[in-house]
């Protein structure tokens, strides 16, 4: 019993030093706002207008069994 | 006037109002007008019409928006040919919208009223978009409620009605100064007269009408990628997107959605837009295309059965004129090529499986100021 305290002892004073070395530190963003201008480009855009893209929405929808995340506004009738 | 119209995609359609359940940065949308014109021709059904929208900021802080959409339907399908009489239809959709900025959220609220002869749909949406982690983490939750009236032509008042539930949870991630990640999860459910009251299926040889459950709920998980793949010193930019959509729901329809597009700026003013999209789909529980047993739901609705549908589509727009910092008009035309396959909705006795090709047209002329 005797020597396994000194053993116990050495096991929480290394956990304690490892959690030292382990402080919380955030992430940082790692892409600055002055590196995004690409990301803003017209081109990197599914479409530059909002219209045409509720009519293909309405389009598959009405046709397609599938529906939702397509992240466009739908609405109305599937006549068509 | 026989018609045959689909209810249940209607009353799913209805639920409309999935305004910005894609993610995006928050800011103030621009202020922006559109007119469109729009051309549906494909499978007997011709669907065209005009559609504007109106976009203004006040104060810095709220964006007021309006738009009127309308669809004027000339519907001679295979479906429609077969069991009733071609007809001709319009439905005119409306909608008002507010946008509100409070630090690094923006409120999305909207109202939509989508009204035809014999079916109207109002729905009321609100969305939260909220940048955190520095702006390179945009996080959506959004939520739309419908009520749906479904009517019968000849028949007074309505025969039904519909309603729909919708959430929406959209992430996205800047990864590199150059690619975006986003993913999108949406969940649908309807309750109501979710059937047509027009269509009819075909059981033991015999047309009758046909009859869907009154429940439905679905989810849709959508992933996309989005790069700018310009080289290094080119003058034209370029970007590449993928999108992947998984969609389920407790008709047992199970539908994958696969689009790759490609964009680059032909030169100054000019930008190309091109995409492929592919989809395909296996049939709900109850779809038959001639059912040899007696069940309790059956429906012949050729969106339900087991199908598959590709297309290439390209978008040209122009800048006609250019202030920077004060305005810009550009016209657009985009064109659409669609190839709709289907494996158990077969044509007429002949035993053959049905299939037809349309063309999706538009074109508009846009200002931002």
């Amino acid at each position: 019993m005797a020597r396994v305290r000194p053993v116990l002892m050495m096991i929480a004073a290394g956990v304690l030093a490892s959690a030292a070395g382990c402080a919380y530190k955030p992430i940082e963003p790692w892409v600055k706002p002055y590196e995004r201008e690409r990301l803003a480009a017209p081109v990197m855009k599914a479409s530059l207008n909002e219209l045409p893209g509720r009519q293909q929405d309405h389009v598959y929808v009405v046709r397609e069994g599938s529906r939702g995340a397509t992240g466009v506004q739908g609405g109305g009738c599937g006549c068509n | 006037m026989a018609a045959i119209k689909n209810a249940a995609k209607v009353a799913g359609l209805a639920a409309g109002a999935v305004a910005a359940s894609s993610v995006q940065a928050v800011d103030l949308p621009e202020d922006r007008a559109e007119t469109m014109y729009h051309l549906y021709d494909g499978g007997g059904v011709i669907a065209q019409g005009p559609a504007v929208l109106v976009r203004k900021s006040m104060l810095d802080r709220v964006s007021l928006s309006g738009s009127w959409y309308v669809d004027a339907v000339s519907n001679a399908s295979i479906d429609v040919v077969t069991t009733a009489s071609k007809f001709k239809e319009t439905r005119n959709q409306g909608e008002l919208g507010l946008d509100y900025v409070v630090r690094d959220s923006l409120i999305h609220v909207s109202g939509t009223r989508s009204v035809e002869p014999d079916y109207q749909a109002s729905t009321l949406s609100f969305d939260l978009t909220q940048d955190v982690f520095g702006g390179m983490t945009t996080v959506l939750l959004g939520y739309s409620h419908a009520d749906d009236k479904v009517g019968q032509k000849g028949t007074p008042g309505w025969v039904g009605t519909a309603h729909h539930w919708q959430y929406r949870l959209g992430v996205t991630q800047i990864l590199t100064p150059r690619w975006t990640a986003s993913a999108n999860l949406e969940s649908i459910n309807d309750d109501g007269y979710l059937k047509s009251p027009y269509r009819l299926a075909r059981v033991f040889d015999t047309y009758v009408h046909e009859n869907t459950p009154t429940t439905r709920e679905s989810k849709a998980l959508k992933l996309s990628v989005t790069g700018d793949i310009t080289p290094e010193g080119a003058n034209n930019r370029r970007s590449f997107r993928a999108d992947y959509r998984y969609y389920w729901d407790t008709w047992n329809v199970r539908g994958h959605t696969l689009e790759l597009a490609y964009n680059r700026e032909l030169g100054p003013g000019w930008l190309l837009e091109s995409s492929l999209r592919y989809y395909r789909q296996n049939h709900a529980l109850f779809y038959f295309d001639n059912a040899q047993a007696q069940t309790l739901y059956f429906s012949r609705n050729r969106e339900l059965s087991t199908m598959h549908d590709f297309g290439p589509g390209v978008t040209v727009s122009y800048t006609l004129r250019s202030i920077p910092g004060k305005y810009d008009v550009k016209l657009s035309g985009s064109y659409q090529f669609i190839d709709f396959h289907f494996s158990d909705y077969t044509v007429g006795d002949t035993g053959k499986p049905y299939s037809y090709h349309a063309s999706v047209f538009n074109t508009v002329l846009s200002a931002t100021f």
